[in-house]
């Protein structure tokens, strides 16, 4: 069994917001925008004590990503808030040249991303905006696992010069990183050794993967657990170090197969070690209105789908 | 009016027009009309620090040119007021160019400090450094241009709504009103209707200089604008102007909007514009 411990289960958005009202405690420069949803995204807390240094745009995302281009300008850090659909997808020619192509350091966090958003449906429920940031050149693209780590890279992110990618969710789900652990940008976390397959995750589906090891266990398959936060840069040599070592990987993402954390490993396995993979993720399809742990059943994203593609990629 | 800077935008004009001649690609008649704007911006109006470029713009009024097809005329006045060379003119939309299309950060050119060219965004960059500029006790300006057409880009009414609503007073943001955009007149394609109108019933002081291609006129709205910043609403600036400007068969047409003139067409250009500062080097 492994040895993480859920300290309780905790919204990874309030990750966020923690590590903003630390940042706005020790950070003069930084400075957020919120389009509407401050409540949604917890930066209530940053908003009430540093009022200064909070910008509420209104309903209106492209002036917001505008504005934290214009900010970052006179040297400030800005990061911007709404839900990820509404960070991306409607905004994706604002940040492409106003904050990509000119290289400006604006931090782009988004909540509410993927199927965990739940009974909103699939309006709101992006599963293509990883594959949307990645594509720009120069943007890093993170999606942290649990209260803990997104706290810890909301305050990691403030540090590196340039476009950022944060990519959070809605519901309570448990908190097992360490509570004071650094977040390293571009740095993979091996959270169990294993010689059997190499299952490789992030956001939500880190904990499902834990949970799958504990049943691959049960019948003597030995899996090595990577959370993969950062999609891009990809901790190329972690990762590659395990497919090396165990000949069999599977990744698992609350996102579209297309363009996610699967899409990314698979490249890298292709150019670098070829071997059997297997991937859990959305297949080409939208979301729909339901409970989280409804629709992470129904769409195929919790620990029986992790358990059922390890079998599958064994058998290869 | 210091007499010097009269015989600038003829300059201008003949950069413009030998620069788009020579790759047979870029934006003239936008770059024509605004000639005017530019040349009182930057040699008269600007406090700035032409020598050393700082991206923060600290302590200097900053601007940002929002209809990034205009570069040919952005560039020859950075260049001529000395943020480079006059040298790198002749560089304009070929490989390996600071020089791009459209304006970018990304070959490190001085004076520029955000990508344009897909329209409607640099009034929300232009707020964005106007919100810095506050924050850092920065009594500077931001300066922006847009052209009319636009202004049928959503994104500037958003930003529109935030300046006037929030009182974002340290902003002076011009628009090209010449009338012409790619597919014809903006009555034909979108009538613009009252944009003054407009700007003010979103919270904006409004002011308008009736003829853009006239200098002293053109410094002296942009000087009004000015005295009227800091009074707790943003200043708009509708300029009127002739596209193509400066070249007689090239005024009030849209049909330069797009479109570089041929050996002949130039040499005509140029036989209507006096070379005051010395043509840059081919």
């Amino acid at each position: 069994m492994h040895n993480f411990i859920n300290s309780g289960n905790k919204d990874t958005r309030s990750g966020f917001g923690d590590g903003l009202l630390f940042l706005g405690r020790n950070n003069p420069n930084v400075v957020a925008l919120c389009s509407d949803l401050t409540g949604s995204l917890k930066m209530n807390y940053f908003a009430d004590e540093f009022p200064d240094r909070f910008f509420q745009t209104g309903i209106a995302e492209a002036n917001m990503m505008g504005m934290a281009a214009g900010l970052s300008i006179g040297n400030y850090i800005p990061f911007t808030g709404t839900f990820a659909n509404f960070s991306t997808g409607r905004v994706y020619d604002q940040i492409r040249q106003s904050i990509a192509y000119s290289g400006k350091n604006v931090k782009i966090c988004a909540s509410h991303a993927g199927l965990t958003l739940g009974e909103d449906g699939a309006t709101h429920q992006i599963l293509e905006d990883i594959g949307l940031m990645k594509m720009l050149p120069g943007m890093v693209v993170i999606s942290p696992c649990d209260f803990n780590q997104t706290r810890a890279a909301t305050i990691a992110i403030s540090n590196y010069l340039g476009p950022v990618y944060l990519r959070f969710g809605r519901p309570k789900v448990p908190n097992f990183t360490p509570s004071e652990k650094p977040f390293e940008i571009g740095k993979a976390d091996v959270l169990t050794e294993g010689k059997d397959v190499t299952i490789i995750a992030n956001g939500h589906l880190v904990w499902e993967a834990l949970e799958a090891y504990n049943s691959l266990t049960k019948i003597g398959i030995n899996a090595e657990v990577i959370n993969c936060a950062t999609i891009k840069p990809l901790d190329l040599s972690t990762l590659l170090k395990s497919a090396e070592k165990t000949g069999r990987v599977v990744t698992a993402e609350e996102h579209q197969k297309n363009g996610g954390l699967g899409d990314s490993v698979a490249q890298a396995l292709a150019l670098h070690k070829p071997c059997p993979m297997e991937m859990v993720g959305v297949n080409d399809s939208f979301g729909e209105s339901g409970k989280p742990d409804q629709l992470m059943k129904k769409y195929g994203l919790d620990s029986s789908a992790i358990v059922d593609a390890v079998k599958s990629v064994l058998k290869r | 009016m210091d007499k010097s800077i009269e015989k600038i935008p003829s300059q201008i004009r003949r950069d413009i027009l030998r620069m788009v001649h020579a790759v047979q690609s870029g934006h003239p008649g936008g770059s024509l009309g605004c000639t005017e704007f530019f040349v009182a911006l930057y040699f008269k109006v600007l406090n700035h620090d032409k020598e050393s470029f700082n991206m923060n713009g600290q302590n200097e009024d900053i601007f940002f040119l929002s209809n990034g097809h205009i570069s040919p005329v952005f560039y020859s006045v950075l260049a001529r007021a000395g943020y480079f060379s006059i040298d790198e003119l002749s560089t304009f939309r070929k490989l390996n160019s600071r020089l791009q299309g459209h304006p970018t950060t990304h070959e490190g050119l001085p004076g520029v400090r955000i990508a344009s060219g897909s329209l409607g965004q640099g009034l929300s960059v232009a707020l964005g450094a106007a919100e810095a500029k506050k924050l850092s006790n920065d009594n500077n300006l931001v300066f922006s241009l847009h052209g009319d057409g636009e202004l049928q880009e959503g994104q500037i009414w958003e930003a529109a709504l935030y300046a006037g609503s929030k009182n974002i007073d340290n902003i002076i943001a011009t628009i090209d009103a010449n009338g012409q955009q790619i597919d014809g007149s903006t009555n034909d394609v979108m009538p613009m209707g009252d944009i003054g109108s407009k700007f003010i019933s979103f919270g904006w002081e409004v002011l308008k200089i009736d003829n853009g291609n006239n200098l002293s006129e053109v410094i002296e709205g942009l000087n009004t604008a000015i005295n009227l910043s800091g009074k707790g609403k943003p200043v708009c600036i509708i300029m009127q102007t002739e596209m193509g400007a400066g070249v007689d068969f090239m005024t009030g047409t849209h049909k330069w909007h797009g479109i570089a003139p041929s050996d002949e067409q130039l040499e005509k250009a140029l036989s209507q514009l006096p070379e005051t500062l010395g043509d840059y080097p081919i």
